[in-house]
């Protein structure tokens, strides 16, 4: 197939639009007349509402609706956007009068104006019985608090929940003989690694709006990544029909997984389900990092064992997970901190894995880019550094000898085979990027700061397999111009215009003759979403299907105008014709055709779904600038090599590998999540809450190395989580290198090292 | 309160409280490219020129503005577009919610700085948060789209 558009730098379809500041997202397209919803939030972590006082707030003027859990509809529902049976367990009322974690929803005001709302909701007099929350996620299970004892609590799947126990989730599995193969090591090591529920912090907060459509159907506009799952969420949270539920995706302002949870969308839903009128909300940015959707915080065990020669054996790994208030995603963000570490290493003789997600009086996690990879992967990876340096091997060169290779078997990532990957040529790649031979460990500059580096490897998955289904339509429209409909959610990554390279170089058109739209779930065909690493991949799939299809249907109605048997005809894209005569008619005419007098629409419609979700794969190096003094460090270079099979967008994958190594930098080293000692959140605000300024973005060096995918749409894996996986332990192994000190606790701030480096003068 | 400006080229005389901010009274107005993405000061989204220097709307009083010359993107379209197909053909501007604020910095950048450095660059933005791009294609676009008017850094 000619490659006209794949693989290069194709301008996003809506960039101008975007630059010139159009009003196209959720907060710009409010109606005129919708109410301005509020929400009056726990000041608790753990609390019952023995009463609510709602008389006041109602006269304030302009108030048109004050609800409370008494309004709420009873059914227990899960905010996670996966695909039904949900493993999230349905463990949430809109309003619960039994409060788990602060900033839980108390009561929700609707009002003429915002003013009003505010005024209202301090007005609300509530009377709380204060219960003594559980914080620490390490003493959770077979608490005496327990977190979620309501009856009509729910797990629809088999993932080893006990609510009793505060258990959302319990797995495990075990690859070899592993006391067999650590015995056979000669270097065991065993360390805990613990990470943060960071903040996704995507730009534009959480915002809905919502309104009854002409029809008399709740009609609702939302900044969400997951349009058919959230209908169905509707559907279940406000107990009407799914078919009475319409879900309209604007342009998005960034999500990361965020935006996988319905977590404004409920609240204006459930104002004009009880009230008729339009309603709007939209979340401060207070709100989205109190009651949002962050990384699971987790403590990781590791135990890992190689002979003398640096072949890694075993290893063995627990994750605790803290779910915080609710299990959305709990169970299944825990399980890739497993499948996406352990299948690094090809070497591996024997593995195990074993997970357990709590529920505390915490924030509800969610999904994170990475969705529990990124976790598992700085345990391991940081693990293995260790490793490297107890046995004195090069990092680089412990990994050259273990990692998995092209053809190998990967029991740790349910027995898929490794199809397509270049980490081999990723690694020489970023070596010599980096002339890490040369700066490997480090070296003192003459103003006394240390420049060292540091090294990590990573993977994702693309798509959830067997799970994730995709389909797309292509219509041929009069003139001859495509219109591609999707139904996963384009949320600034660019999966329209790379789904419209897809399409162009398949129907062997122009990229402008390929209008796309994207999502209304009255009009798109179904997608799971955009989440798992998936759209590329998955959705890619669909696109190559449908526009097979639709070739052949074009053939076929050109072929019949032209009176001649298909067979005898070809489509070149812009004509099909009879080869060595002068018969043909164009894509134009047929498009004309189709809509005049022939009653034949011409459109195809495909599904795609993967049984295997093959892994992207890359190598991440770090060199830093640390200052002993303060123990500061600033990242000044980062080589990224990648393989993420055949490159689609060649821009849009290198900007999407910059973003999620800065957003991994801020993981690594500032941002913060810390409780008080009642449980409530202090990093709420980017006061706080430090994401880098381009000030500390360093210099990023992208390159890529693309295997071939054989399942993939040209050839392609996915991009878009793999990418935030190897800073942390990157950066943690050159702070290594730097100081002879291993940093096992994210964020690694200048205070923690300029201390430890204190301590070990003293020691 | 009476507050009269020229918004965009137009004059306006419009009744705000005392307390509304410059960005409530911009969205009001219709310049719907100004957004919002924090409460702190800590963002950029909101940047809009004020008297031609770039200010945060969200904390800047609308009467404050009073007699002043406001200047949001909207007022901008043709610059807006010359700079951004640089940020469109790095496919830096991503999910495009910082990109009207960024821009106006950066428009302010380029008309305050001659031969700015990149290390003047940085810190001019560095008020200006973005979470999708890492910064780098918006450092190469601003190279590029500088280069092409003369101000080369």
């Amino acid at each position: 197939m000619k490659r006209n558009y794949v693989s290069t730098g194709v301008r996003k379809k809506d960039a101008m639009s975007l630059v010139t500041g159009k009003p196209v997202y959720t907060g710009d397209l409010v109606p005129a007349n919708a109410l301005r919803v509020k929400l009056l939030r726990s000041p608790h972590a753990r609390a019952y509402i023995r009463s609510i006082d709602t008389s006041k707030a109602k006269l304030v003027p302009g108030v048109v609706c004050v609800l409370t859990w008494e309004d709420a509809p009873n059914s227990r529902f899960t905010t996670a956007g996966q695909t039904w049976p949900e493993p999230s367990p349905y463990d949430r009322l809109i309003l619960d009068r039994q409060l788990r974690c602060c900033g839980d929803p108390v009561a929700i005001v609707a009002a003429e104006t915002e003013q009003a709302a505010t005024q209202a909701l301090r007005m609300i007099q509530v009377d709380y019985e204060v219960q003594t929350p559980l914080l620490d996620f390490t003493k959770a299970k077979d608490n005496p608090i327990v977190v979620h004892p309501e009856e009509n609590f729910r797990a629809l799947c088999d993932v080893g929940t006990d609510a009793n126990r505060n258990l959302v989730s319990y797995d495990s599995f075990t690859v070899g003989n592993l006391d067999e193969e650590f015995s056979k090591c000669d270097v065991v090591l065993e360390r805990t690694y613990n990470t943060l529920a960071n903040s996704q912090a995507m730009m534009e907060p959480f915002c809905t709006y919502s309104y009854y459509d002409e029809y008399g159907r709740l009609t609702v506009v939302s900044s969400t990544q997951v349009p058919f799952h959230a209908r169905r969420i509707l559907s279940n949270a406000l107990e009407i029909p799914k078919g009475n539920i319409r879900i309209i995706k604007p342009r998005i302002g960034g999500g990361f997984g965020a935006k996988q949870s319905v977590v404004s969308e409920i609240f204006p839903a459930l104002v004009t389900k009880l009230t008729g009128r339009a309603a709007y909300l939209c979340y401060t940015r207070q709100e989205s990092m109190t009651n949002g959707s962050p990384r699971h915080q987790m403590q990781m065990q590791v135990k890992i064992g190689a002979t003398r020669d640096g072949m890694i054996r075993a290893i063995d790994l627990y994750a605790l997970s803290n779910a915080g208030a609710y299990g959305d995603h709990g169970p299944t963000t825990i399980g890739l901190v497993g499948h996406k570490s352990l299948s690094l290493y090809g070497s591996l003789k024997a593995s195990r894995f074993t997970c357990e997600v709590v529920y505390t009086n915490t924030m509800g996690g969610g999904a994170y880019r990475g969705y529990g990879a990124t976790q598992g992967i700085f345990a391991v990876e940081s693990a293995v550094n260790e490793i490297a340096a107890e046995l004195g091997i090069d990092p680089t060169v412990i990994r050259e000898k273990n990692m998995v290779k092209e053809g190998q078997i990967m029991p740790a990532y349910y027995g898929e085979t490794c199809n397509s990957c270049t980490l081999d040529a990723c690694m020489a790649a970023a070596k010599e990027h980096m002339n890490w031979d040369e700066k490997y460990p480090r070296r003192v500059l003459p103003n006394g700061h240390i420049r060292s580096v540091g090294v990590a490897i990573a993977m994702q998955g693309s798509g959830i397999s067997a799970v994730d289904t995709a389909s797309v339509e292509i219509r041929l429209n009069d003139g001859g111009f495509y219109t591609l409909l999707v139904g996963c959610t384009d949320m600034g990554t660019g999966c329209d215009t790379i789904l419209a390279q897809m399409a162009a170089d398949c129907l062997d058109c122009d990229i402008d003759d390929i209008s796309v739209r994207g999502v209304d779930t009255d009009q798109s065909p179904y997608d799971t979403g955009s989440y798992a690493s998936s759209t590329t991949y998955v959705t890619g799939g669909a696109v190559m299907k449908t526009c097979a299809e639709l070739r052949e249907k074009i053939l076929a109605e050109g072929a019949r105008i032209l009176g001649v048997d298909p067979a005898q005809a070809e489509f070149d894209g812009q004509k099909v014709f009879v080869p060595g005569t002068d018969k043909s008619i164009t894509r134009a005419e047929l498009g004309w055709a189709s809509y005049e007098g022939h009653s034949k629409l011409l459109t195809a419609c495909q599904s795609h779904s993967s049984p295997v979700s093959p892994p992207p794969f890359m190598v991440g190096m770090a060199e830093i600038d640390l200052d002993p003094e303060t123990g500061h460090v600033e990242v000044v270079d980062y080589v990224a090599e990648v393989d993420c099979g055949t490159v689609i967008n060649t821009n849009l994958a290198r900007v999407q590998t910059e973003g999620g190594i800065v957003q991994g930098i801020g993981m690594a080293l500032f941002e913060n999540v810390q409780y008080n000692e009642a449980g409530k959140l202090l990093n709420d605000s980017f006061l706080q809450y430090k994401i880098p300024t381009r000030l500390e973005a360093g210099t990023i060096r992208v390159n890529f190395h693309p295997s071939y995918e054989p399942t993939g749409p040209f050839g392609a894996k996915s991009i878009g989580e793999l990418v935030i996986n190897t800073p942390s332990p990157a950066i943690a192994d050159a702070i290594r290198n730097a100081t002879g000190l291993s940093f096992r606790n994210l964020p690694i701030r200048a205070e923690d090292i300029a201390l430890a480096i204190e301590r070990q003068k003293h020691d | 309160m009476q507050l009269t400006l020229t918004l965009n080229g137009v004059r306006c005389t419009d009744e705000v409280q005392a307390d509304t901010t410059l960005f409530t009274y911009l969205r009001e107005k219709g310049c719907l490219s100004v957004k919002c993405g924090c409460e702190t000061s800590n963002c950029g989204l909101c940047t809009v020129w004020l008297d031609e220097k770039p200010v945060l709307s969200c904390s800047v009083p609308a009467l404050r503005a009073d007699g002043k010359k406001v200047t949001t993107l909207e007022g901008l379209q043709d610059e807006a577009a010359e700079f951004g197909a640089y940020l469109a053909d790095e496919g830096a501007e991503q999910c495009g919610y910082c990109s009207p604020g960024f821009i106006m910095n950066v428009l302010a950048m380029s008309r305050e700085l001659t031969h700015p450095t990149e290390q003047e660059i940085q810190e001019y933005l560095a008020g200006n948060l973005c979470r999708c791009s890492g910064y780098q294609g918006q450092l190469r676009a601003i190279r590029k789209f500088l280069a092409a008017k003369g101000g080369c850094v």
